[in-house]
């Protein structure tokens, strides 16, 4: 841990000018994820930029007939806010499967987007790790791997991205509004989180002075015929060894439409055209389940520890689509939401 | 007056712990208070080559960094470092003391400031040199260089013959992974010089363990060093001995000249003491009828390279089953790692689990109910002192707790009790745990205003030993227990020995009872003094304290108050001291038992696992307060829970270092894994274990749960996990 300075953003203007003068500075939202880090010397920022008083705190209805959710919208107020609860169920699940109430009292919505792998090794800086030494080796990929990544993985890397609220973005096509020096843009949340290649240390496409100033939810909400599974070592309070989110519309029991998603396997939120358009015109059972499954598991690789989330996944992507196109979407085996 | 023994009376200490007036071993603030923040070795094995503390010394309000270089002198021979549970065999670690590595997490250098923050900001400035050395971690992978230890219990008979000729035989290896206590409390000591004289308020299980350690590390006189520790967050055993941070407290107080505190971080705590990685084998042989003939209960566990740290693994089944022939060996691994120690029911909790299931396992063979499978197997007798019980209602636990539970309703074949796409499943398992006084000295100071102050160097550390005290010091002097104030935690107070091992109750309350009754003596006296006494000619236990008053046990009508014997006497005060007396007599085994029954729902597809209902039925001798022992069994169950399907801490053998350093990722089971859980006392009257019959209940809560739970989930799912945690992983063939 080193000294820092801080500082309050006064507006996502302010914000932007502060970062990009000191460029090693950082944003500091809920700090659930930064704060840890300084303190296991990982990260040691010279600077603060406390944006948690932004007024990005809003979740409103769009013109386009979405949603817009403040960066700064903490991940209790966004799981229990009317207009998700009622429209976007399958992000309220996802949010309250993670962390505990307390933690996700403090977390921001943006700072839920980037915060870090859990990764042992990154966290321990006696062990070399490309993440957070580009360079150094991946301890994980020959080490204590179980809660490591079998998807989308490379030599330098095989983390995953812990996040349980961004699966259910994910497979809900939210957009990502960021503003930085050169102005303001949007990122499709596909685009927004990486794959590790050989620059494992960059998590996203967010440039260094770049904020997150909000996400924004298309119309579609699928709050009839939806999932979150996450399976993890105990039924609370730790992050998905592997998690599922399924969407569908469905005319009588035949798929119109899909989406798929699956936490806790790869550096991001892992979807696949294939799988989602193999379930298209299908009917809801096992075996076009199954289907989808194989697809979305394409080129699983384990590497020791983790072996067993390739055929855990399998099983509960089948388990998730299945609970979703039942309208039953709470299982036994996941944390009791209600 | 009702007897405030045996009430479900609430903790004394209780409002004084939700106010925050209770004060930790961190939070004692005196002036001028100087922070210390550990630097650890990150290598687990090698030396010292050079330490640069240059960088932590331009931070501003570091004061000074201690290492093996510069700190002051202390003892140079390993008796100095003995404390009171020191292993037998071996060098006890000596913090600070040269340039030698013995494990990663090693302190190696105390960076001192003004405030905790600047010296952890410094800490991570140190820049530390090694030459590194060949290790080793792996329990599995230093099997062949175990080595064995006396004898834990004697053979009797030729196990392995007759388990060769056994009509039905189970054999098979059980793991336990090393585990670590993660008391909620950080371990943290303030130490205070003044004049000479030296004051530590230390987070420790045993104030005049780490008093007298002290002594010797420090070379000081005993009078010259007082140990505190009123209230303490959490022990299950990491506290018995004395841990680094009092040295390093007390060293950088010595050199600083000033009063230094040193609190250590969640991570640096896997690196004191834990439960032992541990290789359990069993072989069991028996009858067709269920009857045992062979019983052998082999133990492989983890130690230190400096110290052998060894618990009863593997003697429980000798007080469990009989059996006529037996055999039992205990070895040991030695690993660059700290050295093991205690932890909840050190030894039983990883070798009942083993036993538990390996029973199981018997009765599956012998297609026979695995609760009349241990009733078949009863022993009245503990087998290898060859001696009967003080009491053993180890039967009522079985019969209570199968009622309690509904066992009768089991199907017997594995995977027959489906519940839509769970499986559920029934196990049950048997827990024992010794009965122990240890020798304790209690005063009892009476005024004449009928408030008595109870007073012992015990440290509660969670478990109610102040209520208890209170209750039985209330009940025996015949005062409101609001008329009694307990102190412990200071070393100063009269002899008491450490708080583990399930004896504090049994020794602490028995010695209330003599001290009282020493009280009594002084008061009869007084009011035999008195003109006309109605209590002529009466002894001391022909009088009983009740109400405030002096009574004849006899004739109820013959009675003077407290108060006014007191004052016919001038005495203002009745001060007494007196011990316990700690039954010589080996002539009867003292145990505690339970029969656990555990209900698992298991999802076929995804092996993941819930603990839907535990029943623990406990033989104890006297309950004395059915709240604070129905807490700590409970917590003893969570605990169990744990065990079975959650905790264990995670070598890089490669870097020898715990991954999972943290309450994020070291797992325990949260609110959402525990469900229905109920505790039954079995009545146990009990007058030869000692004159109060109490037997302690610190440790048998924990005992067998895992094998409950382990027992239940192979009825559930037809597939047995033998290593611990049945991760979900275990389970299910995913591939
Ligand atoms: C013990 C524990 C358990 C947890 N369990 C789970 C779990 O099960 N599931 C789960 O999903 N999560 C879990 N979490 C993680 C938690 O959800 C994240 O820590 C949290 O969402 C981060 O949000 P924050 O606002 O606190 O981020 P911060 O810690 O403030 O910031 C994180 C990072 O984001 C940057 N940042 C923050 N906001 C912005 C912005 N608007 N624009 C640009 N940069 C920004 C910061 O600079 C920093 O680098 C857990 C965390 C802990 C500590
Ligand atoms: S998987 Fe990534 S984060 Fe983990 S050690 Fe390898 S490089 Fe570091």
């Amino acid at each position: 841990m080193i000294p820092f300075q801080y500082a309050r953003a006064n507006d996502v203007a302010d914000a932007i000018k502060q970062i990009a003068t000191d460029p090693s500075a950082k944003f500091i939202a809920g700090g659930t994820n930064l704060i840890d880090l300084i303190k296991y010397d990982v990260e040691g920022p010279s600077r603060l930029i406390d944006i948690s008083h932004l007024p990005l705190r809003s979740v409103e209805p769009t013109s386009a007939g979405g949603v817009l959710i403040g960066a700064m919208v903490p991940n209790t107020d966004l799981a229990y806010h009317p207009l998700i609860e009622q429209r976007y169920p399958l992000l309220s699940r996802a949010i309250l499967s993670g962390a505990s109430q307390q933690l996700r009292n403090m977390a921001s919505t943006g700072g839920n987007l980037l915060q870090r792998t859990r990764c042992f090794y990154y966290y321990d800086t006696a062990t070399p790790c490309n993440k957070r030494e580009p360079g150094s080796g991946c301890s994980a990929i020959d080490g204590v791997n179980r809660i490591n990544a079998i998807l989308g993985t490379s030599e330098a890397c095989i983390a995953t991205h812990p996040s349980d609220m961004c699966v259910a973005l994910a497979a809900l096509e939210a957009t990502v509004h960021v503003a930085g020096p050169a102005g303001a843009r949007t990122i499709a949340f596909a685009d927004f989180h990486r794959l590790p290649g050989n620059t494992p240390q960059r998590d996203t496409n967010l440039e260094p002075d770049e904020i997150i100033t909000a996400i924004e939810l298309p119309p579609k909400g699928f709050s009839a015929n939806y999932s979150y599974l996450k399976i993890r070592d105990r039924l609370s309070y730790a992050f998905a060894l592997v998690s599922v989110a399924a969407a569908l519309e469905l005319d009588g029991d035949t798929i119109k439409e899909a989406r798929l998603a699956l936490g806790g396997v790869a550096h991001k939120p892992w979807r696949s055209t294939a799988a989602e358009a193999a379930l298209l015109g299908q009917r809801t059972d096992a075996a076009a389940f199954a289907k989808a499954a194989d697809w979305l598991l394409h080129g699983a690789k384990g590497y020791g520890h983790n072996n067993f989330k390739i055929g855990l996944a399998r099983r509960a992507i089948i388990r998730t689509l299945g609970q979703a196109a039942r309208g039953t979407p709470q299982s036994n085996s996941d944390k009791k939401i209600r | 007056m009702a007897s405030y023994i045996g009430s479900a009376t609430s903790r004394v200490d209780g409002r004084a712990k939700v106010t925050g007036e209770a004060k930790y071993a961190g939070e004692f603030n005196v002036p001028g208070l100087v922070h210390g923040y550990v630097v650890e070795s990150t290598i687990p094995k090698g030396r010292i080559v050079r330490i640069d503390i240059s960088g932590a010394l331009e931070v501003d309000g570091v004061i000074d960094v201690l290492t093996h270089r510069n700190r002051p002198q202390m003892a140079d021979n390993d008796d100095a470092y003995k404390d009171e549970v020191a292993t037998e065999k071996g060098s006890p670690y000596r913090p600070l003391y040269d340039d030698i590595v013995l494990f990663s997490g090693q302190p190696l250098a105390l960076v001192l400031a003004e405030d905790w923050e600047t010296a952890r900001v410094a800490a991570s400035l140190v820049k530390v040199e090694y030459q590194k050395a060949p290790h080793v971690t792996d329990l599995h992978a230093e099997r062949a260089n175990a080595f064995a230890i006396d004898k834990p219990e004697e053979p009797r008979g030729d196990a392995e013959k007759a388990f060769a000729s056994a009509a039905v035989r189970h054999e098979a290896e059980y793991f336990i992974p090393t585990e670590h206590h993660n008391p909620m409390e950080l371990f943290a000591s303030t130490a205070i010089w003044d004049d000479g004289k030296l004051t530590v308020y230390d987070k420790t299980q045993g104030v005049q363990n780490v008093q007298q350690y002290l002594c010797g590390v420090f070379k000081l006189k005993p009078d010259a060093v007082r140990v505190m520790s009123p209230y303490m967050g959490g022990g299950f055993g990491s506290g018995l001995r004395p841990q680094y941070q009092v040295v390093l407290a007390v060293l950088a107080a010595r050199a600083l000249k000033r009063p230094v505190r040193v609190m250590l971080s969640r991570a640096q705590m896997y690196a004191l003491g834990h439960r032992p990685a541990t290789i359990e084998r069993l072989a069991l042989g028996a009858n067709s009828d269920g009857t045992l003939d062979a019983m052998t209960h082999e133990a492989i566990a983890v130690t230190s390279q400096f110290e052998e740290f060894a618990r009863n693994d593997t003697g429980w089944g000798n007080l469990l089953y009989k059996s006529p022939n037996a055999k039992f060996e205990h070895k040991l691994v030695k690993l660059d790692v700290p050295t093991s120690c205690d932890m909840r029911a050190p030894g039983a909790a990883t070798g009942v689990y083993a036993l538990e299931c390996a029973m199981d396992e018997l009765a599956v063979a012998l297609k026979m109910d695995p609760v009349q499978l241990r009733l078949q197997c009863y022993s009245d007798r503990d087998q290898g002192a060859d001696i009967p019980y003080t009491s053993k209602q180890l039967r009522e636990c079985y019969r209570q707790g199968a009622a309690a539970f509904g066992w009768d309703k089991r199907k017997a074949e594995p995977r027959s009790m489906r519940e839509g796409s769970d499986l559920v499943g029934w196990g049950m398992a048997s827990g024992v745990w010794e009965a122990l006084q240890m020798p304790t000295t209690v005063r009892i100071v009476l005024t004449a205003n009928g408030h008595a102050e109870v007073a012992t160097a015990a440290s509660d550390i969670g478990t109610g030993t102040y209520t208890i005290m209170a209750q039985v010091a209330a009940d025996m002097l015949g005062l409101p227990i609001d008329n009694i104030s307990v102190k412990l935690g200071d070393s100063t107070l009269p002899q008491c020995p450490l708080e583990g091992g399930s004896w504090i109750a049994s020794s602490v309350c028995n010695a209330i009872a003599n001290t009282a009754r020493a009280v009594r003596g002084d008061l009869l006296k007084l009011a035999i003094g008195m003109k006309d006494s109605p209590l002529t000619g009466t002894g001391v236990d022909d009088v009983a304290l009740i109400d405030g008053k002096i009574i004849s046990r006899r004739d109820a009508t013959r009675a003077v108050s407290i108060a006014s014997a007191m004052q016919s006497g001038n005495a203002d005060r009745i001060t007494r001291e007196e011990a316990n007396k700690v039954a010589e007599d080996k002539s009867r085994a003292r145990n505690v038992h339970s029969a656990i029954f555990a209900e698992v729902r298991v999802d076929e597809q995804l092996g993941v696992i819930r603990v839907t209902r535990v029943v623990n039925a406990v033989a104890a001798g006297r309950i004395l307060n059915p709240k604070t022992a129905h807490s700590q069994v409970m917590g003893g169950v969570v605990w169990g829970i744990g065990m079975a399907l959650h905790e264990e801490t995670l070598f890089d053998h490669r870097f020898g270092r715990v991954m999972n350093a943290n309450i994020a990722e070291y797992h325990v089971p949260v609110n959402a894994d525990v469900h229905d859980i109920k505790v039954i006392f079995v009545d146990e009257p009990d007058e030869i274990v000692n004159p109060l019959g109490i037997k302690g209940l610190g440790e048998i809560g924990i005992v067998g749960v895992a094998a409950a739970i382990a027992n239940a989930v192979y009825h559930a799912t037809g597939k047995r996990v033998r290593d611990l945690p049945i991760t979900l992983d275990k389970m299910v063939q995913f591939n």
